[in-house]
């Protein structure tokens, strides 16, 4: 993709990846949740977030990734719920140590050759029948938000629509957390580096905070927002492009999340790879495919 | 009935049998100073339907009296037992329930490694622990130096005087023979509260010998306890006005037994003559649930759960209408997590389920019912479901209600009938029914109505919601005044804007149905932005619900409202005349 330059005000809304870009954005996220996976098998009792956060980078770097959209997270404990989050530097690693059946959400952002990916992987070091149910709960959602945007909804209403299973379903929309209130943020392609990113200020790429800017402007004088929410903001029709949707449920100190890139195209959606860590768990009990999709919310 | 007896090694030991010997059986164990009479009542209720067994034990009754007290010791009582099942149904497993030494002697069998104990389908104790676990229990609060563990361990020794006196010399026997034996209906009848006690022939005899119980057992198990877990599930049956065996005996039982049930009920020691029905109902529900595999709700809610054990609201069963969502909900849960097992009523069954699915996660138990709260059969046979599973409700919370706006004039009749039913008579029946039940059963318990800041606040656009939650809150504060007596507190919970739904689904009376959307919308987006949760509420009915406050006030449209109607009613009157729907 292009870097973008608001003043050229292109007419085409959103970023319709090739074939070939695709094949790229997935084999980044693939690296991704392969890292996520290979550290939840690691984890132990006592292990800090700090630790986790740690070897994601360690084993990502370890596999070719030399850029990031955002240093890895990891949040054990109540803290996968948000529990009293206030303002960001909350949601940056602390000392708080695993115990035994405590849930955790490990979350990474590698850019692999250009290619963004950004991942929620959400688990328990033992048994957490709260975290069993959340994690079941999620598979509504995904098929939910999908089927909206085929629908072709404004994309607050599918946010609206999210919130509303989340109230139906008894647990707290964790992702209002987030500056912004966002369910999703849009993902693009940045420019491949060839050699590793020594420091990381504020644990935030800058160069993704500035295509996200810049894509801000450009959306802004289109009409429309890369940050996906239940707001006035996000009232417009689906926009092409990869998403980054991160729909985050939580229930008595409990959280979990998927975070995974929703592909939306000019008259479709899909998402990037159905071959991801938390439908095979869903497939695995027999969650997947959901048999009746709740259709929420107010059609267009 | 039918008698015979049976040699266990060298004493002849005389067996009652009652029912069809084809059916399940349950082996009936009598303490001391009874015989298998004290039983009977009893027996005759579960004959219908099982093969009841009972005997006299060793030195009581009809049985043979061995002149040693080395003979009394418990592994001979235990062997007693199975010589007795033996000679009835052969090799076939049996339920077992024992009251005083019965059960003591049987927690024996219960515990003891070997063939008996694999025989064993289920044990009912009532007022005789093991006395292996009381020698733990003993050692435990003794070596625990504060001051609560040694008031038990003082507390019990007070009411175990005579256990002391037991093992006196002489005197302890001719007692018996001195007159005790004639005077014991009349002490059953004024202290033991047994209402018309039958003189047993054999008193002097059960008094005298059954002595030996004490002698035989007591030094040495409590001296030197033994390890003792039960393989079978246990319903411990606890008459908590007992005088002889104290209910703290039995705090650390789920140490030792993993299906552990506890029913406590307001009775004194001799509760097999005194509520025979009652304790033959509990005996067959127990004993049917552990044969299908399936526990009722009662014995569900009687499970006994160690990791809840020191919550506040343990062992409570708490109602909750309108628990599909909003405060409701929110309470189930705040509920849930102090130890309360849950009744979820609501209209939208799914949403009622899906509160109770989730309570469940937080440890309750807890059920769903589907009732529309206006509907007096409905809430009928809600209330008699609660008495008829769970035992009853010790809280309940008349918490559903629907929102409605408009004018007096502008509501329709049908509105205004309506919402009264829901928000007014759906508090009418749930305080009457429950608060009855409450009353009959002389039980301590808690209401609390949800009313509304709009119950102070007058409004010429909130007419009818208004008026409804007013009466709420006088009928809360006239069933305060009426239940106080009784030991059931009443609330009314007042809260403000609460982001509950409600806002999303009120009536606005007088409107087309786009018209009602807007409104709605606009209503719903208000609300989110004061942002007031449910959990709010929820905490303050939870705390209600420990407290007992008449009047509970939350979030500060509540206190505006309030302390302008009780200190500025003008200022309330000039408020009234302005429309505040959005």
């Amino acid at each position: 993709m292009p870097i973008l330059n608001p003043a050229a005000m292109p007419e085409q809304r959103g970023y319709i990846p090739t074939s070939e870009e695709l094949e790229g954005f997935r084999a980044a996220q693939k690296l991704a949740y392969a890292a996520a996976e290979a550290v939840a098998a690691e984890l132990k009792p006592g292990m800090t977030e700090k630790q986790a956060a740690a070897l994601q980078e360690t084993w990502l770097r370890d596999h070719g990734v030399n850029d990031w959209l955002h240093a890895p997270f990891a949040w054990f404990g109540d803290r996968t719920a948000f529990q009293g989050f206030k303002v960001a530097v909350q949601f940056l690693p602390t000392n708080r140590r695993l115990e035994e059946n405590m849930p955790f959400i490990l979350d990474n952002a590698p850019v692999l050759n250009g290619f963004t990916a950004d991942i929620g992987y959400a688990g328990v070091l033992g048994e957490n029948p709260i975290l069993d149910r959340i994690l079941d709960d999620l598979a509504p959602q995904r098929a939910m938000i999908l089927e909206l945007i085929r629908q072709g909804r404004a994309m607050n209403d599918v946010s609206k629509a999210v919130d509303k299973l989340i109230l139906m379903q008894g647990f707290e929309p964790r992702h209002k957390a987030y500056p912004f209130e966002v369910l999703a943020h849009q993902v693009t392609r940045q420019a491949p580096r060839d050699k590793p990113r020594r420091t990381m200020p504020f644990k935030f790429g800058l160069d993704f905070l500035s295509t996200l800017g810049q894509v801000a402007l450009v959306a802004r004088k289109q009409g429309w927002s890369p940050l996906w929410n239940s707001g006035e903001g996000s009232n417009h029709a689906p926009v092409p492009g990869l998403w980054a949707v991160e729909p985050h449920l939580g229930f008595r100190g409990v959280g979990a999340k998927f975070e995974e890139l929703l592909v939306i195209t000019e008259d479709d959606a899909y998402w990037l790879d159905d071959d991801v860590p938390h439908v095979k768990r869903w497939k695995a009990r027999g969650l997947w495919p959901v048999k009746d999709v709740p259709l929420l919310g107010e059609p267009a | 009935m039918n008698m015979s007896t049976v040699n266990s090694a060298g004493v002849d030991l005389q067996v009652f049998t009652y029912g069809d010997e084809k059916k399940q059986p349950i082996v009936l164990v009598h303490g001391y100073p009874d015989n298998h009479s004290v039983w009977e009542p009893v027996a005759k209720l579960l004959a219908d339907k099982y093969f009841v067994i009972t005997y006299d034990v060793r030195g009581a009754g009809g049985s043979d009296v061995p002149r040693k007290q080395a003979d009394f010791r418990m592994a001979l009582l235990s062997a007693d037992l199975k010589a007795v099942v033996e000679s009835c149904i052969g090799e076939r497993a049996f339920h077992l329930v024992g009251h005083d030494w019965g059960s003591i002697q049987s927690w024996e069998s219960v515990t003891a490694d070997g063939p008996l104990k694999q025989r064993i389908l289920s044990y009912t104790t009532i007022s005789g622990p093991c006395l292996d676990h009381m020698g733990y229990w003993l050692r435990k609060r003794t070596l625990n130096l504060s001051a609560s563990a040694k008031a038990k361990v003082f507390k019990q020794a007070l009411s175990s005087w005579y256990i002391g006196f037991f093992h006196l010399p002489v005197l302890a026997p001719s007692a018996w023979q001195g007159g005790l034996d004639k005077l014991w209906p009349k002490y059953l009848k004024h202290r033991e509260q047994v209402e018309e006690p039958e003189a047993n022939p054999t008193q002097g005899k059960d008094g005298k010998h059954g002595v030996q119980l004490y002698r035989a057992n007591f030094r040495n198990k409590l001296i030197n306890p033994e390890e003792r877990h039960a393989a079978c599930p246990v319903q411990l049956i606890v008459p908590t006005r007992d005088n002889y065996v104290g209910t703290q005996l039995f705090e650390d039982l789920h140490y030792w037994v993993d299906e552990l049930y506890r029913r406590d009920i307001n009775a004194n020691h001799w509760v097999p003559l005194s509520h025979p029905e009652k304790i033959a109902a509990w005996i067959e529900e127990f004993v049917s649930g552990v044969d299908k595999g399936k526990m009722s709700g009662a014995l569900q809610h009687a499970r006994v759960r160690p990791e809840r054990r020191k919550l506040p609201l343990y062992g409570k069963t708490a109602v909750i209408t309108g628990a599909g969502s909003g405060i409701g909900r929110a309470t189930a849960f705040k509920l849930a997590e102090a130890g309360a097992d849950l009744v979820c009523v609501d209209i939208n069954d799914e949403a009622a389920e899906r509160t109770a699915e989730l309570s469940r996660l937080l440890g309750a138990s807890a059920w769903s019912r589907k009732v529309d709260v206006g509907s007096a059969q409905a809430m009928q046979r809600l209330a008699k479901w609660v008495e008829k599973e769970l035992g009853g409700a010790d809280i309940v919370i008349n918490n559903a209600g629907i929102g409605m706006a408009g004018g007096v004039l502008d509501t329709s009749t049908q509105d205004w009938d309506r919402i009264l039913k829901v928000n007014l008579w759906g508090v009418i029946h749930g305080s009457r029914l429950f608060a009855q039940q409450m009353v009959d059963a002389h039980r301590s318990g808690h209401i609390i109505n949800v009313a509304s800041a709009a119950a102070f606040a007058p409004n010429r656009k909130l007419a009818a919601y208004s008026t409804s939650k007013a009466a709420v809150y006088m009928l809360s504060e006239c069933l305060r005044g009426e239940l106080a007596d009784q030991d059931i507190g009443v609330t009314a919970i007042c809260p403000g804007f609460v982001a509950t739904g409600i806002a999303s689904n009120t009536v606005y009376t007088g409107m087309s149905d786009e018209e009602q959307a807007a409104k709605r919308a606009k209503a719903d987006a208000l609300y989110q932005r004061r942002n007031f949760s449910p959990d709010e509420v929820a905490e303050a009915i939870l705390k209600a619900v420990l407290t007992n406050p008449a009047l509970s006030l939350v979030g500060a449209e509540a206190w505006t409202t309030r302390l302008l109607s009780r200190f500025a009613p003008a200022l309330s009157r000039r408020v009234a005349r302005i429309d505040i729907t959005p």
